[in-house]
C-alpha cells in the first residue's frame, strides 16, 4: 500500500485506549500502511462538547481538519467516537456554507475539501487489503467465539459515517472471520452502551452495558470485539462475565506481533486465557 | 371550565428546524424512536413527545425537562425516523437554548460533566482525565462505590496518566471557546 | 317405468374412505328404477363423465342422480355432460354423501354406507319426479335509465353510449354535473375540474345516444330486469331555452334575493338565475319555490321578468310534464348531499358567519367562483391568517351523528389548507383530526408534502367548541398526542362536514324497489363479488349513492356499472333458471300473502282472474312464498311439496 495517511490518535490513545492505539500502529506497520501523526491536534469535543455549543463542538474538530489539510493528506482516525465528530464537522464544511464561512474566520483557514476523515475499520476491510491480512496470519484464531460490537459512533448517523448497513454492519465480522475467529451473528452490534453519560450516570450505564453483555453471553462468545475506545471502556468496566478487546488486538494476536501480553493487563476484564491454550 | 390552556406559536419550531436542520414539522408521531431509545426510562418526555412539543411550541417544559439531557446522542431514533429526523442535533439544539437562556437544567449531574469535560480540553487542548474527573467529582458533589472502584482500576493499569499533554496552538483552540460562548 | 342410472363418486378416499362404493352401488341396484350403478374414483374428472355419458347414450336412462360433493360444487358440470348427450339436464340430481355424509362420519363405515344409500334413494325419489324443463327467456330492451346527473352518471352515461346504446339521464337539477361543478380542484395532482368536467358535459349534451331530462325526477319505474319503463317528471323551467338570448334583462329585474345554494350561501341569488351564477355561459330559469308569482299572498302580483323578456322566452304559466321511457336497465347514480352545519351548534354551525363548510371554501378557491379564487372571510371580506379546518365535523359519531366514516374529507382538508398555505404565505393552517386516512396512491405523499412544504399543522383531537371573541373565533380543543388542552385564535373555521344520502333518497328507493342502510345509503347485492349491482335485478349503483367516495373512486365504480351493463347486453335476450315459483290457480285464492313476502316484487295480482301470478323473470326460486301460502298454492318446480315429502319419508322409513 503506497498511501500515507496523515493520522488523528485522539485524547485516549495515552489514557484508556492506550492498547488500542498501540495495536493499530503495530498492525498498520505491519501492512505496509504509513502514518503521520498530525504535527498539532487537540480533543474533538468528544460527548461532552456538542452537549453546549454546536459551534464549539464543530469548531474543535474542525481545527483537527484544518491541520490534516495542512498535510495534504487523508485523516485516518482510530476512535469510533472522534471519527464521528470529525465527520460532523467534515458534513458541516462541506455542506453548510454559513457555519463552513464561521468556522474558515474562526480558525483562520480555507477548507479545500480535498482531504477525507477515514475511519480504520473501513480502511482495514478495505476488500483490496484482504489478501495482505490473510498472507499476514501467523495463527489464526480458530476456534475463538466473537461477537462484534460496533456500537454507535461508527454507525450513526449513516449519511455521516458512511456504515455499510447502520442496524447490521459487516465490516468488523469480516475481518475476524478472515482471522479465522468463528463469527456469532448476534442483535447487539448497534446497541447504544450509554457511554456518553458513564461518568455522570454509571447506574444506567451498568444496566444497559450489562443488557448488552447478556445477549453476548447468550449468544455463546468467549468476547466482544470493537473498535469504539468509549464503548471498550464503558463496557469493559461495567461487568466482570466476559472480556471486550480491540479488533486491532485481534489482528496482532493473529499476526503474532506487537507487546500483546502488556495489552491484555490493561483491560480490566483480561482476555489473556481466550489467547494461551490455542 | 378554566383549564390550563396552551396557545399555538410555531416560532420555536421554525428556529429549531433552521438551527439543527432536521424536519421536525414532518414527525406524525409513529413513535418508533420512542420505542428503540435506550435512555427513555430515563426521560419526563418520550423522543416523539419532544418532538410534538416542539410543533406546538411548548418551550418553557421542554427547556426545563430531563430529556434533553439524558439523551446520549446515540442516534438510534435518528436511523430509524420513517421521515428522516435525526433527534439529536435537535436536542443540542435545545440544549444551547436551555443554558443561554439561563433555565435551569433538569440534571445537573449531566451539564457538570460536560462543562468539566469542555473546561479541561480549554486548558489542555486534550482531555486529561485526572483532572477532569477531580473537578467533576468535586463539584458535582457525588462519589459511589463504584466510582472509586473504577478509578483505582483504571489507575493500576496505568489507563489515568498523572501528567497532561498539551496541543500546541492553545491560543487558537481558546479563541474557539470564546467564540461559541463557552 | 323409469331407467335412472346411479354414480357413486369416491372422490379419492374423501368419500371412499368412509363409504363402503361397491355396497353403495350394490344398495343402489336393489332401488326401484335403478338399472345402471357404477362408482369412479373421481366423476367430475372427463373420464368420469364420460362414463356417464356413455351410460346415458348405451342404456337410454331417463334420469341420473350423482352421489359426490355439495352440488354448489359440480351440479352445472354434471347436468351439461348430461344435456349434452340428450338428456334434460333437469332430469339429473345431486345425493351429497360428502359434506352431508363421508366427511360427518369418518369413524363409521358401516353407517356412513347406509346413511349415503339413504341419500341414493331419497335423491331417486325426487328424480323420478323431476320434470324436464327449458330455461326462461326474457325479452332485452338495450336502452339504459341514469338517475343523477353528477360525475358517476356522466361517467357511466358516455361508456355506455360510446359502446352504442341508448342512454338517458334524469337530473333533477337545472344542469348536470353534480356537486363536482362546486369543486375547484382535484387531490392529489390539484388539477382544476373545470378542466376535466367541462369536457365531460360538452361530450353528454353532444352525444347522438344521449338525451337528458333536467330539472327531472323518477315519477315512477315498472317492469323488471330488460323490461322497465320508467316515467319521468320534467318541472317547468319558465325559460324557453330555445329563444332565450341569455341577456340577462331578468336576471337584473327580479326582486328576490335568496342565499345561492350552488355558492353554499355565500353570495345571493334571484328567483330566476343560473345554476353556476358564475358560469355565463349557462341560461338562466326560474325556481318556482322562491318566485312571488307562485306565493300565495303576492299571486299574479309580479311578472318582471316576463315583462322585460324582449324575445318573450318567460311563461310563468308553464306547467310540469311527464314522459315514458323503456329502458333495460338503471343506474342509480344520486348521489349525496352535505350534512347540514345546523347540525353541530358547538361549532357554531350555521350562525357564526366565518364558520363555513369545506363546500364553500371550494367555492372560494374557484378562480370562476364568488371570491374570483381568492380565501376571504365572509364577514368582512378580510384574507384570514389563521384557518383551522375541522375534520370529521359530523363523520364517525354513531352517538350524534353518522357512525361511518365520510371517506373523502382527510384528503380535500389536506388539499383546501394546501391550496390555502400556497395562497397566504404566511397564513397558518391547522387542521383537526381523528386519523389521516390517506389509503391510495399518492395520497400518504400528498399529506406528507403538505406537512413538509406547507407547514399544515396537524392536531389530534376533536375541537370542543368554537365560538366567537371580538374579531376573532377562539377554537377550544386538544392535543391528544401531548396531552393538552390548546386554544386557538382562528380567523376562518372550515367544517368537513358529513356526507350523507341526496335528499328524498327514501322516497326514490321505494319507487325503484331497492334497498338501502340505516344511513339511506343503497345496498349492492354482494359487496364482494357483486358491488355494483343493487338488489334488484337490472338496477345498479355508482358514486356516492352507495357510500360515501372520492372522484377517483366514484368514476371506478361508475365505469364498472357501465361495463357491467354491456355484459348484460352482450345477449340478446336474457336466460333465467326455470327452477322457480309456480302457482297451482285452481287453489289460489287471491289472498297476496306472497306478493308482501316476496323480497323480489316477483309476484303480482292478476286484477282480472284475482290469482297471484308469478314474473319468471323477476323469481329467484327461493321458496318464500311456498312457506308463506296458506293455501298450499305455490310450489317450487322440481322441489315440490310431494317430492320433497318422499325424500323425508325415504329418510325416516331407514332410520
Amino acid at each position: 500500500m503506497s498511501e500515507t495517511f496523515s493520522y488523528y490518535p485522539g485524547c485516549t490513545s495515552h489514557s484508556t485506549a492506550v492498547e488500542y492505539i498501540d495495536s493499530c500502529g503495530e498492525v498498520l506497520s505491519a501492512l505496509g500502511i504509513e502514518t503521520k501523526e498530525l504535527p498539532d491536534w487537540c480533543c474533538c469535543g468528544a460527548a461532552s462538547a456538542h452537549n453546549l455549543s454546536r459551534t464549539l463542538a464543530l469548531g474543535l474538530s474542525a481545527f483537527n481538519i484544518r491541520e490534516a489539510q495542512r498535510e495534504k493528506a487523508d485523516l485516518l482516525i482510530p476512535c469510533a467516537g472522534c471519527y464521528n465528530n470529525l465527520s460532523r464537522a467534515d458534513n458541516a464544511l462541506r455542506h453548510d456554507p454559513e457555519m463552513r464561512a464561521h468556522l474558515e474566520k474562526a480558525l483562520g483557514f480555507s477548507y479545500t475539501g480535498e482531504i477525507r476523515m477515514l475511519s480504520i475499520v473501513d480502511l482495514l476491510a478495505r476488500e483490496e487489503l484482504r489478501p495482505a491480512i490473510r498472507a499476514r496470519i501467523q495463527k489464526p484464531l480458530t476456534g475463538l467465539k466473537v461477537v462484534c460490537y460496533y456500537g454507535c459512533m461508527l454507525v450513526r448517523p449513516a449519511g455521516i459515517t458512511g456504515i455499510d448497513d447502520p442496524e447490521n454492519p459487516v465490516r468488523l465480522d469480516t475481518i475476524m472471520a478472515d482471522l479465522g475467529a468463528q463469527v456469532i451473528d448476534w442483535s447487539c452490534k448497534t446497541d447504544c452502551c450509554g457511554g456518553d453519560l458513564g461518568m455522570s450516570h454509571g447506574k444506567k450505564t451498568k444496566e444497559l452495558v450489562n443488557g448488552i453483555v447478556d445477549y453476548a453471553v447468550a449468544a455463546g462468545a468467549d468476547c466482544l470485539v470493537t473498535s469504539c475506545a468509549l464503548c471498550q471502556m464503558n463496557v469493559d468496566s461495567r461487568q466482570n462475565r466476559i472480556p471486550i478487546v480491540f479488533f486491532t488486538e485481534m489482528m496482532a494476536e493473529a499476526f503474532q506481533i506487537g507487546n500483546r501480553k502488556r495489552w491484555w493487563k490493561k483491560h480490566i476484564n483480561n482476555p489473556a486465557h481466550l489467547f494461551k491454550d490455542r | 371550565m378554566k383549564v390550563n390552556l396552551l396557545k399555538t406559536d410555531d416560532s420555536l419550531l421554525r428556529r429549531i428546524m433552521n438551527e439543527s436542520g432536521q424536519p421536525v414539522n414532518l414527525c406524525f408521531q409513529c413513535r418508533k424512536c420512542s420505542a428503540g431509545c435506550p435512555m427513555i426510562d430515563e426521560f419526563d418526555f418520550p423522543p416523539n413527545m419532544v418532538m410534538r412539543m416542539i410543533q406546538l411550541g411548548r418551550r418553557e417544559e421542554l427547556l426545563a425537562s430531563k430529556a434533553i439531557w439524558m439523551c446520549v446522542s446515540c442516534e438510534t431514533c435518528g436511523a430509524r425516523c420513517p421521515n428522516g429526523i435525526e433527534i439529536a442535533p435537535v436536542m443540542d439544539c435545545l440544549r444551547a437554548e436551555c443554558l443561554e437562556e439561563g433555565v435551569i437544567p433538569a440534571d445537573k449531574t449531566a451539564v457538570g460533566l460536560h462543562t468539566a469535560f469542555t473546561d479541561n480540553v480549554k486548558v489542555f487542548g486534550r482531555l486529561h482525565e485526572a483532572t477532569m474527573l477531580m473537578l467533576f467529582k468535586l463539584r458535582d458533589k457525588k462519589i459511589s462505590k463504584d466510582d472509586i472502584e473504577l478509578g483505582v482500576k483504571l489507575l493500576l493499569r496505568g489507563k489515568i496518566p498523572l501528567l497532561p499533554r498539551r496541543s500546541k496552538d492553545l491560543q487558537k483552540i481558546r479563541e474557539l471557546f470564546k467564540d461559541s460562548g463557552r | 317405468m323409469k331407467k335412472i342410472g346411479v354414480f357413486v363418486c369416491w372422490c379419492g378416499s374423501n368419500i371412499a374412505g368412509s363409504v363402503d362404493v361397491d355396497q353403495a352401488v350394490a344398495g343402489a341396484l336393489k332401488l326401484d328404477g335403478v338399472t345402471h350403478a357404477e362408482h369412479y374414483v373421481y366423476m367430475c374428472s372427463d373420464p368420469g363423465q364420460q362414463k356417464i355419458k356413455d351410460a346415458i347414450a348405451e342404456k337410454k336412462l331417463d334420469g341420473v342422480v350423482v352421489a359426490c360433493c355439495s352440488p354448489r360444487m359440480h351440479e352445472n358440470t354434471f347436468r351439461k355432460a348430461a344435456g349434452s348427450v340428450g338428456l334434460n339436464p333437469y332430469l339429473l340430481e345431486i345425493a351429497n354423501i360428502r359434506e352431508q355424509c363421508s366427511w360427518v362420519h369418518p369413524d363409521n363405515k358401516p353407517a356412513a354406507t347406509a346413511k349415503a344409500i339413504s341419500i341414493i334413494e331419497g335423491t331417486l325419489d325426487k328424480v323420478s319426479q323431476n320434470l324436464p324443463l327449458e330455461t326462461i327467456t326474457i325479452n332485452l330492451t338495450k336502452r339504459v335509465c341514469v338517475v343523477g346527473g353528477g360525475i358517476a352518471g356522466i361517467m357511466a352515461a358516455l361508456d355506455l353510449a360510446d359502446a352504442g346504446y341508448d342512454v338517458i339521464i334524469i337530473e333533477r337539477e337545472p344542469a348536470i354535473g353534480g356537486h363536482t361543478a362546486q369543486i375547484s380542484t382535484t387531490f392529489p395532482y390539484f388539477q382544476e375540474i373545470s378542466e376535466l368536467l367541462d369536457k365531460k358535459r360538452a361530450q353528454v349534451h353532444e352525444h347522438p345516444h344521449i338525451t337528458v331530462y333536467l330539472s327531472s325526477e323518477v315519477e315512477a319505474l315498472e317492469g323488471y330486469v330488460g323490461n322497465f319503463k320508467v316515467t319521468i317528471r320534467t318541472q317547468p323551467r319558465f325559460v324557453d331555452h330555445a329563444n332565450c338570448t341569455n341577456c340577462g334583462k331578468c336576471l337584473d329585474v327580479c326582486p328576490v334575493l335568496v342565499p345561492d345554494e350552488f355558492n353554499r350561501g355565500l353570495t345571493r341569488r334571484g328567483a330566476v338565475f343560473r345554476l353556476n351564477r358564475d358560469d355565463e355561459r349557462q341560461l338562466p330559469v326560474i325556481g318556482r319555490r322562491d318566485c312571488l308569482h307562485f306565493n300565495e299572498g303576492t299571486k299574479d302580483g309580479c311578472g318582471l321578468c316576463a315583462d322585460v323578456c324582449p324575445e318573450a322566452a318567460i311563461d310563468l304559466g308553464a306547467i310540469s310534464s311527464t314522459q315514458e321511457e323503456s329502458v333495460g336497465a338503471v343506474v342509480m347514480a344520486t348521489g349525496y348531499d352535505l350534512y347540514s352545519p345546523a347540525n353541530l351548534p358547538e361549532y357554531g354551525g350555521g350562525k357564526i358567519p366565518d364558520v363555513v363548510d369545506a363546500m364553500a371554501f371550494e367555492r372560494m378557491l374557484d378562480p370562476k367562483g364568488p371570491t374570483g379564487g381568492k380565501i376571504l372571510r365572509p364577514s368582512d371580506g378580510e384574507v384570514p391568517k389563521s384557518v383551522v379546518f375541522i375534520q370529521c365535523a359530523g363523520s364517525r359519531d354513531p352517538e350524534r351523528h353518522k357512525a361511518y366514516c365520510s371517506r373523502a374529507c382527510c384528503m380535500y382538508t389536506a388539499k383546501q389548507a394546501r391550496l390555502y398555505r400556497q395562497q397566504v404565505e404566511d397564513g397558518t393552517a391547522y387542521i383537526s383530526y381523528m386519523d389521516i386516512r390517506s389509503d391510495s396512491r399518492d395520497f400518504e405523499e400528498f399529506v406528507q408534502k403538505g406537512m413538509e412544504e406547507e407547514h399544515l399543522l396537524y392536531i389530534r383531537g376533536r375541537v370542543a367548541k368554537v365560538f366567537e371573541e371580538g374579531d376573532l373565533l377562539k377554537v377550544l380543543t386538544a392535543d391528544t398526542l401531548s396531552g393538552h388542552a390548546l386554544e386557538i385564535e382562528a380567523d376562518l373555521v372550515v367544517l368537513a362536514l358529513a356526507m350523507e344520502p341526496a335528499s328524498g333518497i327514501h322516497d326514490l328507493v321505494k319507487k325503484m324497489n331497492v334497498t338501502v342502510d340505516g344511513d339511506g345509503f343503497l345496498t349492492e347485492a354482494h359487496i364482494k363479488l357483486y358491488p355494483v349491482e343493487s338488489s334488484t335485478k337490472g338496477v345498479f349503483l355508482a358514486g356516492c349513492a352507495q357510500s360515501p367516495k372520492d372522484i377517483t373512486d366514484t368514476v371506478s365504480q361508475a365505469l364498472a356499472t357501465a361495463g357491467k351493463i354491456q355484459t348484460m347486453f352482450a345477449n340478446e335476450t336474457l336466460i333465467a333458471d326455470p327452477l322457480i315459483a309456480e302457482v297451482q290457480t285452481d287453489i289460489c285464492s287471491g289472498c297476496g300473502i306472497c306478493i308482501e313476502t316476496c323480497p323480489y316484487g316477483a309476484r303480482v295480482m292478476n286484477e282480472y282472474t284475482g290469482i297471484s301470478v308469478v314474473n319468471q323473470a323477476v323469481c329467484q326460486g327461493c321458496g318464500a312464498c311456498v312457506a308463506a301460502c296458506p293455501n298450499k298454492a305455490c310450489e317450487l318446480i322440481n322441489s315440490t311439496t310431494k317430492q320433497l315429502f318422499r325424500v323425508i319419508d325415504d329418510f325416516a322409513r331407514r332410520a
